[in-house]
């Protein structure tokens, strides 16, 4: 799976969580889609977060621990996260 | 998703409490009650309001009602507008429970007595208000249900004081039972596998508590929220007559293990 295709997944995921569209997001604020923060652009709180991390978890059969879920702040660090982990748990 | 039906619930109604989203354990009996043709209402907690309408909307269920049960007077509240809809019911889910996740790692002697007291309050004094308040809706008998965890009788890591409070709810089942009882009310508690749910998240490394049931039990997987609706199907229906003050583990078998058979190796997930 490259970049790209994680990238249309989280978007897809984030979505049907937080029933908000990223590429919407990304124009009315002018910023570059990896750069947007789910707490402060999405309006995630922690319950928001919480789903988010169960639905990723789900769709790449990956574990994300919590320590690292807290550093999860934008778009770009879980499309970084899932790419850096789904490769080595195949 | 299984979609196992019958008539087995039709003509019983009563209240599911404690939905958060489709992932809660009270989900899974809610749509398994409707799929087995019961009429269900439900309660959620304040703060999970748009999510749990998803969910009564989906399951199709006849009334939601916010309830929050750590208020004075909530529950009571809660029981009086179902009193208002049905003058008669045969079930009560109680699917509640909250510990803050401060205490949810590290040891359990971390606990204060605030803390302390809240989640005995909410995860075990809440059942006993609820059997209380819909035991005389209850006019033809019934059935009522909790949901515990293992972590009530042995030690799990970071259960902590949800495991105390476990035990707390465990026991009064036993009580309860004895209590209601004489007018043909049935009280029961499943006590299922870990469930990755909004409520089971605030656990500390919950991930590898599900690794380790899934590796180490008789049957090699994780406890499903369908598999706990299929029990509390029976439990609810006229199949588990006579059977009351049980606790019932639904969890893969784990609860039967002393040490694990060496050549059974569990499957990837």
């Amino acid at each position: 799976m490259d970049n790209q295709e994680i990238q249309n997944q989280v978007f897809a995921i984030i979505s049907e969580k937080l029933d908000k569209k990223v590429s919407e997001i990304s124009e009315k604020l002018n910023k570059n889609v990896s750069e947007i923060s789910l707490m402060n652009d999405l309006g995630a709180d922690s319950l928001d977060s919480v789903e988010l991390v169960m639905g990723l978890e789900e769709k790449f059969d990956i574990s994300i621990e919590d320590e690292k879920v807290e550093e999860l702040k934008t778009i770009g660090d879980i499309v970084s996260y899932i790419s850096a982990n789904i490769t080595t748990k195949g | 998703m299984d979609e196992c039906k019958s008539n087995l619930l039709k003509g019983k109604r009563g209240v599911i409490m404690g939905i958060a989203n489709d992932r809660s354990i009270a989900s899974g009996i809610a749509e398994a009650f409707i799929n087995h043709g019961a009429e269900i209402g439900i309660s959620y907690h304040p703060a999970l309001e748009s999510r749990a309408m998803k969910i009564a909307e989906s399951t199709g269920a006849s009334f939601a009602h916010s309830c929050d049960a750590e208020k004075e007077g909530e529950i009571a509240s809660f029981f009086n507008k179902v009193g208002q809809k049905w003058d008669n019911i045969d079930f009560l889910i109680h699917s509640i429970a909250f510990a803050d996740k401060t205490y949810m790692k590290d040891k359990y002697s971390d606990i204060t007595k605030d803390a302390f007291a809240q989640a005995l309050d909410i995860s075990c004094y809440s059942f006993t208000e609820a059997a209380k308040e819909c035991a005389p809706l209850m006019k033809n008998g019934g059935s009522m249900i909790t949901l515990s965890y293992y972590g009530a009788q042995k030690f799990i890591p970071h259960y902590n004081v949800m495991g105390v409070a476990k035990a707390a709810l465990e026991a009064s089942v036993m009580y309860l039972a004895n209590d209601f009882g004489v007018d043909n009310i049935r009280v029961n508690c499943i006590s299922a596998g870990p469930i990755r749910t909004l409520a089971s998240s605030a656990i500390r490394d919950f991930p590898e508590l599900l690794s380790w049931h899934r590796t180490h039990s008789p049957i090699k997987s994780n406890t499903t929220i369908e598999e706990v609706g299929g029990t509390a199907t029976y439990l609810v229906s006229e199949l588990s007559k006579g059977v009351t003050g049980e606790i019932i583990y639904v969890d893969s078998g784990y609860h039967t293990i002393g040490v694990r058979s060496p050549e059974n190796k569990a499957p990837k997930q």
